[in-house]
């Protein structure tokens, strides 16, 4: 049909959908948002009309032969994948689904310990079997790093029955291992190499960026078009190498994927795609010209550290992306989150998260210069007016899990709810994090430490958002009895 | 022919001048230009479709936003100026002798350069040797000083757009560390009298407060600014801008003003009931 990445067809259907004034006798109920107009007010005709459900001239995700199947033909092109997806879940479904496909019931995946929650939400759903790589640690900044090439081979020596090797490529703070290498090494081993590039959308578009999975060669990528490319929040790409069977993998993906896939998501990715197709390049270009603006104005206030690629070591920082803003804020004798928080509650600066010894303020194409100058000045003026001495602060560790029982295995276990302090020694059977990042503290099945208790606890009074606990304060954990 | 500049106040208020030409209309990386003429108000500024200044009524603004911290304050030598790149302000600043240096902070260069062409009456004092320009983002520029100025002038436009930055509790609070321990801000602070005018004024006000140890308002009248009813916000480290205010000392300079004078300078601060609670509200 020759289409090409000008096209957006998922777009163009709902604009002739519109025009057409077809009389809705179908789901949703508001029926182009005329039965409900406060809502229609607060979000928009325009929006509210294109609220749509699947059908004939608008495709359906679930088995896509049309639009949405051209508009993921498109979108594969463009991340030079062998096949793309479009998710309405979030990366969280993307990452699900990619370690369902690689791991059936007691099959062992590779992965670091920092992944997000979603990976072993997902091992918790396929009774996979993690073995976890320790990421190296940043001891200065307290920061959980890539995995280092040599862990993961160590890995995958000791167990070669594993299926498949996981890779957090970019972190939050935008740090990434050696993906090429790694692939390699996996590859040769017989293992599937799964990328969780929640973080890395932009590194398919821009230029100078680290090198993406599909470039690397890795098999199957989870990519959060809503971060840094644009789309709505909940949309996102699963992106697919030539050894994946896609039909299989929509399967999987049809197993826990809603059936009424919501089009503005859909809308969103497509064109978002086209955008990024399109003008990418410049895009990120201006967005990296911004962050290193900001990095360096930051580094003259003094104290603050806001790190790049000086960090590199040639192989658990194997390369960093730019585009972060992460700052190391200790120095001015503030907990990342304090100052998150100060940011927002004396600056109405809201920034993406802070955690015990570091903040990331999300910079993207939709920032203005003169809102960098806000966000710079405000951290200046919380150094001077909340700024004490650095002394005394707890660094953040990274803390070594010690994993007695399988996610799946202690999350449906007989458990019973002890007081925080009283749960040292016992096997958690439920996650502990900051929420974001996200990534755990504790997940299922994990030993409680004294060491970890502590964290939290220092966690928690420091004003981090702690979640996915049953007890909403977490002053209670449940155990495996 | 019927050629009318019209600006809406509110979503249901117009405010029209009958345009007697358009002499420029441009558009620098910041905001669109124009400069126009008219019988009643003279030639006039207009920034991204705002009224900046006319010709008539300019006056009472940079009179208002200039001699009052430069009566108060007993020894202004090194002055701020942020905005103003139309020069009114510079002109009221460059009257007194004693000040000894003058920086203009202004964003936009093609505002200075359409002024210094088309506004003359404003932008006749740029060439005085104490004044110095800059242009940078005044959120920017301050952000490097500390314990320089004696008077800061914040002659900002609208809290949306581009001024937005200069109605931060980050500025406000980079301006304190930039003054010395004596030093006054001044800044444009919006009209009490329609709603979202107020609400943001209320928003300047409150972040103004939190940052420095006096904080008070003071008005004109201004016929060509929403509601005519304008504020003026003045922050200052130790000087009370009444009781501190030593009128023999200014009116002895001999500078000659159409609008302020010294009487009028303690009596602006005497404002309207609605006003006060507007302000005590956030305070």
């Amino acid at each position: 049909m020759g289409l090409s990445q000008i096209d957006a067809p998922i777009y163009e259907a709902l604009r002739k959908l519109r025009r057409m004034r077809v009389v809705p006798f179908d789901v949703p109920g508001h029926k182009r948002g005329r039965g409900n107009m406060e809502l229609t007010e607060f979000l928009g005709e325009d929006c509210m009309s294109v609220d749509v459900n699947s059908m004939k001239p608008l495709d359906n995700l679930c088995h896509p032969v049309s639009v949405i199947k051209d508009a993921e033909m498109l979108a594969a092109q463009a991340f030079g994948a062998e096949n793309a997806f479009f998710m309405v879940g979030g990366t969280t479904s993307a990452v699900q689904s990619m370690i369902m496909y690689a791991c059936k019931s007691g099959d062992k995946i590779i992965m670091p310990r920092n992944v997000h929650r979603s990976a072993i939400n997902a091992l918790i759903l396929c009774d996979a079997v993690p073995v976890y790589v320790n990421p190296d640690v940043n001891k200065q900044l307290g920061i959980s790093l890539g995995m280092s090439v040599e862990q993961v081979e160590k890995a995958i020596k000791e167990n070669p029955d594993a299926k498949a090797v996981m890779v957090n490529n970019p972190t939050y703070y935008g740090i990434c291992s050696d993906l090429k290498r790694i692939t390699e090494i996996a590859h040769a081993h017989g293992m599937l190499v799964l990328v969780d590039e929640a973080h890395g959308t932009h590194f398919y578009f821009g230029e100078n960026f680290p090198i993406t999975a599909m470039n690397a060669g890795a098999d199957i990528s989870s990519v959060s078009m809503h971060k840094s490319g644009g789309s709505l929040t909940q949309s996102s790409f699963l992106l697919m190498g030539k050894n994946i069977n896609a039909g299989y993998m929509r399967q999987i993906i049809n197993l826990t994927q809603t059936t009424s896939a919501s089009y503005l998501l859909l809308s969103s990715l497509d064109i978002s795609r086209k955008r990024l197709a399109l003008s990418g390049r410049e895009i990120f270009a201006e967005t990296v010209e911004m962050a290193e603006y900001a990095r360096s104005e930051i580094n003259e206030i003094g104290g603050y550290y806001a790190y790049s690629k000086e960090l590199i070591n040639g192989d658990s920082i194997y390369d960093f992306d730019v585009s972060k803003l992460s700052v190391y804020t200790l120095p001015v004798g503030l907990a990342g989150i304090e100052v998150y928080d100060l940011l927002r509650d004396e600056y109405d600066i809201q920034i993406e998260f802070g955690d015990i010894g570091n903040i990331l303020a999300y910079i993207s194409v939709g920032d203005r210069k003169r809102d960098i100058e806000r966000l710079i000045s405000a951290m200046s003026e919380i150094k001077r007016r909340f700024g004490k001495s650095g002394a005394g602060m707890l660094t953040q560790e990274y803390i070594t899990p010690i994993v007695a029982e399988t996610p799946r295995r202690a999350f449906y276990a007989d458990k019973i709810s002890l007081p925080l302090e009283k749960s040292a020694g016992r096997v958690c059977s439920e996650f502990v994090m900051c929420y974001p990042p996200g990534i755990p503290i504790l997940a299922p099945g994990e030993l409680i430490t004294d060491e970890i208790i502590e964290y939290i606890k220092y966690a928690k009074d420091k004003g981090c958002s702690m979640t996915g606990t049953e007890d909403i304060n977490i002053e209670y954990l449940n155990v495996i009895v | 022919m019927q050629l009318w500049f019209t600006e809406r106040h509110t979503q249901n208020v117009e405010f029209s001048i009958k345009v007697d030409r358009q002499l420029y209309s441009g558009k620098s990386e910041f905001q669109r230009i124009d400069i126009f003429d008219s019988k009643e108000f003279g030639r006039f500024l207009t920034l991204d479709g705002y009224m900046m200044l006319t010709e008539k009524d300019e006056f009472i603004y940079h009179e208002m936003i200039t001699h009052v911290p430069m009566a108060v304050h007993p020894n202004p030598e090194n002055i701020l100026v942020i905005g103003a790149g139309d020069g009114g302000v510079v002109r009221e600043l460059t009257r007194y002798n004693t000040v000894k240096n003058i920086d203009l902070v202004e964003i936009d260069e093609l505002v200075v350069e359409v002024s210094k062409k088309y506004l003359p009456t404003t932008a006749c004092r740029f060439d005085d040797e104490r004044v110095h320009i800059f242009y940078e983002d005044g959120v920017k520029f301050i952000r490097r000083c500390e314990n320089k100025y004696d008077v800061i002038i914040v002659d900002s436009t609208d809290p949306f757009g581009v001024g937005e930055g200069l109605f931060t509790k980050e500025f406000y609070g980079s301006c304190f560390k930039a003054l010395h321990d004596d030093g006054i801000m001044v800044n444009q602070h919006e009209s009490p009298f329609y709603d979202e005018d107020a609400a943001a004024m209320q928003r300047s006000h409150k972040r103004i407060v939190e940052s420095f140890p006096i904080s008070r308002v003071y008005q004109a009248h201004i016929p060509t600014y929403p509601s005519g009813h304008w504020l003026f916000g003045f922050a200052s480290k130790k000087y009370h801008p009444v009781h501190d205010l030593n009128p023999a000392k200014w009116n002895i300079l001999g500078l000659k003003t159409k609008y302020y004078n010294t009487k009028l300078h303690a009596g602006a601060f005497a404002l309207p009931n609605y006003v006060e609670e507007l302000l005590r509200d956030v305070e």
